[in-house]
């Protein structure tokens, strides 16, 4: 059976010359940029979305609608924090509807044991639970807020008894990368049966705090040994996820799959982006689904024409052997390390501005957290 | 990887737990397994197998259905299936 999935259905190519319109897997549905934490971490923008521009239920459950029939097969409800919608049982209803997969990507402050009930009965297929330490005070410290290690425990339990699986998140940076071995032993307690060590990325509220989160190498180092060990370990017991980090690594991700290839971002206004940081890039102009259907958007929104396919590529990608691997890394990443979209993402060891992230992943100041706050 | 691990009992129950899904999508060109945070494509053979794990048939009764639907030798299938479910369930993929 073969990994990462989804054929292309739609071969067409458009008139025009244009790239090939693949089919997306998944929609990140921000459903609100509420959120009681306040993690450095947070790669939301800076700019959050006010409450008073939030979708209504009704326009959820037509994005929904349109999402599946663009066949989408996974909707990942998200935001902010989703626990701050009032409506989330009937948002999640909706998707469970148009038969689409649903994960549910939770702090667990703002869900109560009640409503994760009804979410069950709704058919929520799985709970994502972020944890930001294995030690309660630091991990309160780290997410700017007191009493969330407790319900993240609580809630944990809920989902466990539930029968529904879940994964552990564990965003990873300076202050909590050498209790690796003890978080994942704090997701094997929680009954989780996923764990990803999500290494720091660096957009929004992470990039502000990006000197406070870098890792040294050695720490880097350290971990990716770790990992290794604790995978021999517990293997058939729980999966672990982890990718090394970016400003680490000599090959850079295939950022979200590649842009407006596999998969779409729904902000609470209604914006649609192919990825949470696409409005960091200047110049590209996004649709809302207040005005267009989702597949009008998928194909033809500018913001999401801008980096399709490789045809806007520039040397090494454009010839390089790893184009439709990783389609020359993450967009944003580029613009905000070179001021050029179309760059090389100077994660890779080729591109031209590769020493920049070399010199950046040996920032760290130990300089207080600007907290996630609307 | 030891022989006892590779062996499937032949009365276990072999069952997608809840949060993976086999569904067949239009749009995606065919059968998908859903589960948290990945999908994997299915092909003909996988979409067999995984059909029959319902938590219903024992092992045995599936390798005995499969042997007749593919008119394939027994061990076989039943060492091809073995491996394919115990990747599964080391993914915490599939309930044994």
């Amino acid at each position: 059976m073969a990994r990462n999935a989804g054929r292309d259905a739609e071969q067409k190519p458009m008139a025009g010359g244009e790239a090939k319109l693949h089919s997306p897997l998944g929609l990140l549905a921000e459903l609100t940029h509420r959120c009681p934490l306040g993690c450095p971490y947070c790669s939301n923008p800076l700019a959050l979305d006010p409450r008073s521009e939030e979708l209504d239920t009704q326009t959820w459950a037509r994005v929904f609608k349109e999402a599946a029939g663009l066949g989408v097969l996974q909707i990942h409800l998200s935001g902010g924090e989703p626990g701050a919608r009032r409506d989330l049982v009937e948002i999640t209803a909706a998707a469970h509807a148009c038969g689409l997969y649903t994960n549910l990507i939770t702090s667990a402050v703002g869900i109560t044991a009640a409503t994760l009930h009804k979410l069950a009965e709704c058919g929520l297929d799985h709970v994502q639970i972020s944890i930001q330490d294995s030690e309660e005070k630091s991990a309160d410290h780290i997410a700017g807020y007191q009493g969330a290690f407790a319900r993240k425990r609580a809630l944990a339990a809920t989902v466990v008894d539930l029968k529904i699986p879940l994964t552990v998140n564990a965003v990873m940076h300076r202050a909590n990368i050498d209790h690796l071995e003890d978080m994942v032993a704090l997701a094997l307690a929680l009954g989780a049966s996923r764990v990803e060590i999500a290494h720091a990325q660096y957009y929004g509220w992470a990039l502000k705090n990006r000197s406070a989160l870098m890792p040294t190498e050695e720490q880097v180092r350290r971990a990716a040994a770790t990992v290794e060990e604790l995978r021999r370990k517990h293997h058939g017991e729980i999966v672990i996820d982890a990718v090394v980090p970016d400003y680490h690594a000599r090959l850079p991700k295939p950022c979200v799959g590649g842009w407006g290839r596999r998969s779409l971002n729904v902000t609470p206004s209604g914006k649609v982006l192919p990825c949470h940081a696409a409005e960091s890039i200047p110049g590209l102009e996004f649709w809302s689904v207040r005005e267009h259907a989702l597949a009008d958007i998928w194909a033809h929104s500018p913001a999401f024409k801008a980096f399709r396919g490789t045809d806007w590529m520039r040397e090494p990608c454009l010839s390089c052997a790893r184009r439709d691997i990783d389609f020359g890394g993450c967009r944003c990443q580029a613009f905000a390390l070179t001021g050029d979209a179309r760059a090389t993402d100077p994660v890779c060891h080729l591109a031209p501005g590769h020493d920049i992230v070399q010199r950046l992943a040996a920032v760290q100041d130990d300089v207080p957290y600007a907290y996630r706050r609307q | 990887m030891n022989e006892a691990a590779s062996v499937i009992a032949p009365d276990a129950r072999p069952r997608l737990p809840r949060g993976v899904r086999l569904v067949h999508n239009e749009a995606q060109g065919g059968w998908v397994l859903l589960a948290p945070e990945r999908v994997f494509k299915a092909d003909a053979i996988s979409v067999e197998v995984l059909k029959r794990c319902t938590g219903e048939a024992t092992f045995a009764a599936i390798i005995d259905d499969l042997a007749t639907a593919f008119k394939a030798p027994r061990e076989r299938i039943q060492a091809d299936v073995t491996t394919m479910l115990r990747g599964l369930a080391d993914k915490r993929l599939l309930e044994l």
